[in-house]
């Protein structure tokens, strides 16, 4: 029982990582209803660089700030220069330039940082909290900051005027232009956002499966299943799905089909969800008009 | 419009000559390379088939490429099969791999499949890894194999007679996607990619094609992996990663999308650029490493941007103006 629940709690841990880096893709998608699959190797640059602030002997605090806001003029940037010039082409033209951006990182990654696995440090240091045993610090502050952001993405969505205009903007991008809304800048703003969130969950995934160029590639293919499995086009079925694959993979990882094949539990969900119920546990079923 | 078809077969006969010509002139390593060229255009073809004719998108082909070579090893060096029979046999495997495997995904749109076989692409190397298959594929350690002999006594090295291998299965199977491609199927898979919605409302049954052109595609992975296997007498689980996939996207769009021919040059730029690459390392140490990636990643958003067609599509436009100032 004890190892089951210790399991269950490094399972969330992970499963929150997960269901924020769901959450950022699932803000590109129904902006553009398309799936970035540079948003690992992205989340593993901005990390690597705040590996370099806290090597330089910044303070950890002070470093993930710096990190997130240089991620998110990033977000904006490759949103600017590299994404626009594509938005009117087809899916596959969309999906090759995000697989080049991806290439492009992970060279730039092991270019200037090097191919070594490095450890992150973590400022959730010192014995588990509450006297519980099943969870670290660390696992225990990464479910906290990925609750944080949930419920930040959630307030700015709901209650700012520049969420409002940006939900507006994905939703009906020709009416919001009519009133004003400059529709160009909310798609890059959310690229920014998609980017600083990608970032925290690399700080976040860091201490748990080491510092390396490859590291988010497992990362985000269960952040993909997970945003396939609560539905692509609701954030938080995204969100939840994120948390359930994280359980799942480490549940099934542990008793039933061992830890050197998890990946493929990732694959069974994609395909088993795409199979039974493609628009995911609470994504809308899409009708298309010919 | 693509040159008249008299030039175009002179050039596919004069490229064929020089390929036939080729082992007789070169040896050793650059022969083993010259296999790599042919074996990485024949998975190229596939994909080209599924991605460039089709429209649609598989970022792991890298999988079904692993399947005919694993298969071809397993019949070969655990049962004992001829390869001549055990590459026909695992190619048809992977047939019946990618018609299954599509099947789900090619309901839901493009994005989807990407979706589905980026996570085939990931997980490939574990499954082939996974220690309940040990005694069939020999875990992470993989599987050894002979390389053929040429038969009935002919003069030929090993080496020169697998890189003929190549070349026929290649000659064969790039005339068999000609054929395909001109005729009404390949129509219909044209259609299938710019207007879907005409498409089936003209009769065309879009969910039985386009797994059927997913299985094909795969069919084509499948005979390259397996001959790969008998030109590197190995196989091993960490040959087959995202990378491998992701290098045929690169190879296919570099050579152009809905090229038949641009798949050689293709081959020939995954096959070389990381050579190239690995030579670099004395120059650079490590971080040569990154180059590959590099070149490949700046290369697709470039391809996109400016050279939508490839370098097939660019050799076009420039023998169409030669011809037209004249």
């Amino acid at each position: 029982m004890n190892e089951f629940l210790h399991q269950l709690a490094s399972g969330l841990a992970l499963g929150g990582v997960y269901a924020i880096m769901a959450l950022a893709l699932v803000m590109i998608y129904q902006a553009t209803q398309l799936v970035n699959f540079a948003q690992g190797e992205m989340a593993m640059f901005s990390t690597y660089f705040a590996w370099k602030l806290t090597d330089l002997g910044w303070p950890y605090w002070r470093a993930f700030m710096v990190t997130v806001v240089v991620s998110f003029l990033g977000g904006v940037a490759i949103e600017r220069i590299v994404v626009r010039p594509f938005a009117k082409a087809p899916v596959l033209a969309s999906v090759i330039v995000f697989i080049g951006l991806a290439l492009i990182f992970n060279a730039l990654a092991g270019w200037i940082y090097g191919y070594s696995v490095t450890d992150f440090p973590t400022p959730f240091d010192g014995p588990p909290w509450f006297g519980q045993r099943y969870m670290s610090a660390h696992e225990s502050g990464s479910v906290l900051v990925s609750l944080c952001v949930l419920m930040l993405v959630y307030a700015f969505f709901r209650f700012t005027p520049l969420g409002l205009a940006m939900r507006a903007a994905a939703q009906n991008p020709t009416s919001s232009r009519l009133v004003g809304i400059r529709v160009g800048w909310m798609l890059a703003i959310g690229w920014g956002l998609a980017a600083a969130i990608g970032a925290i969950a690399g700080m976040m995934a860091a201490p748990i499966v080491y510092l390396d160029p490859n590291m988010m590639a497992g990362v985000l293919l269960y952040a993909f299943a997970g945003a396939v499995l609560g539905g692509i086009d609701n954030p938080f079925g995204a969100a939840f799905g994120g948390f359930a694959v994280g359980v799942l993979e480490n549940l099934m990882g542990a008793y039933v089909v061992g830890s050197e094949v998890k990946l493929s539990v990732a694959l069974a969900i994609i395909v088993g969800v795409l199979v039974w119920r493609p628009s995911g546990l609470f994504g809308r079923r899409l009708v298309a008009r010919v | 419009m693509s040159p008249s078809p008299a030039p175009r077969t002179l050039l596919t006969l004069a490229v064929f000559a020089a390929a036939l010509v080729f082992p007789f002139l070169a040896s050793g390593y650059h022969l083993y390379q010259g296999a790599q060229v042919l074996i990485l255009a024949i998975a190229l073809l596939g994909l080209n088939l599924l991605t460039g004719f089709n429209g649609q998108i598989s970022l792991g082909h890298g999988a079904f490429f692993a399947i005919g070579g694993y298969g071809a090893a397993i019949l070969t060096a655990k049962l004992g099969v001829p390869y001549f029979v055990a590459i026909p046999l695992a190619s048809l495997v992977c047939f019946g791999a990618g018609f299954l495997f599509g099947f789900p995904a090619l309901r839901f749109g493009g994005l989807y499949l990407a979706l589905a076989t980026f996570a085939l692409a990931v997980a490939t190397p574990q499954i082939l890894a996974y220690r309940g298959f040990d005694a069939w594929t020999g875990g992470s350690s993989g599987v050894s194999l002979m390389k053929p002999y040429a038969p009935f006594a002919l003069p030929l090295t090993t080496d020169q007679w697998l890189y003929l291998v190549c070349l026929i299965s290649a000659a064969l199977l790039y005339f068999a996607a000609r054929n395909l491609v001109v005729s009404r199927i390949g129509r219909a898979l044209i259609a299938l990619r710019d207007q879907p919605v005409a498409a089936e409302t003209m009769g065309v049954n879009a969910a039985l094609l386009k797994t059927t052109c997913f299985g094909m595609s795969a069919l084509y992975a499948g005979v390259a992996g397996g001959l790969s296997a008998l030109a590197v007498g190995f196989v091993s689980p960490e040959s087959f990663g995202l990378a491998l996939s992701l290098s045929f996207l690169v190879g296919i769009v570099v050579g152009g999308l809905a090229s038949l021919g641009g798949v050689l040059f293709g081959a020939l730029f995954i096959e070389f650029v990381p050579n190239l690459a690995d030579q670099m390392s004395v120059t650079f140490g490590e971080s040569a490493k990154a180059l590959p990636g590099a070149i490949y990643g700046v290369l697709l958003i470039l391809a996109m941007a400016v050279m939508p067609a490839g370098v097939a599509g660019a050799l076009r436009a420039v023998v169409r103006r030669t011809v037209h100032s004249r």
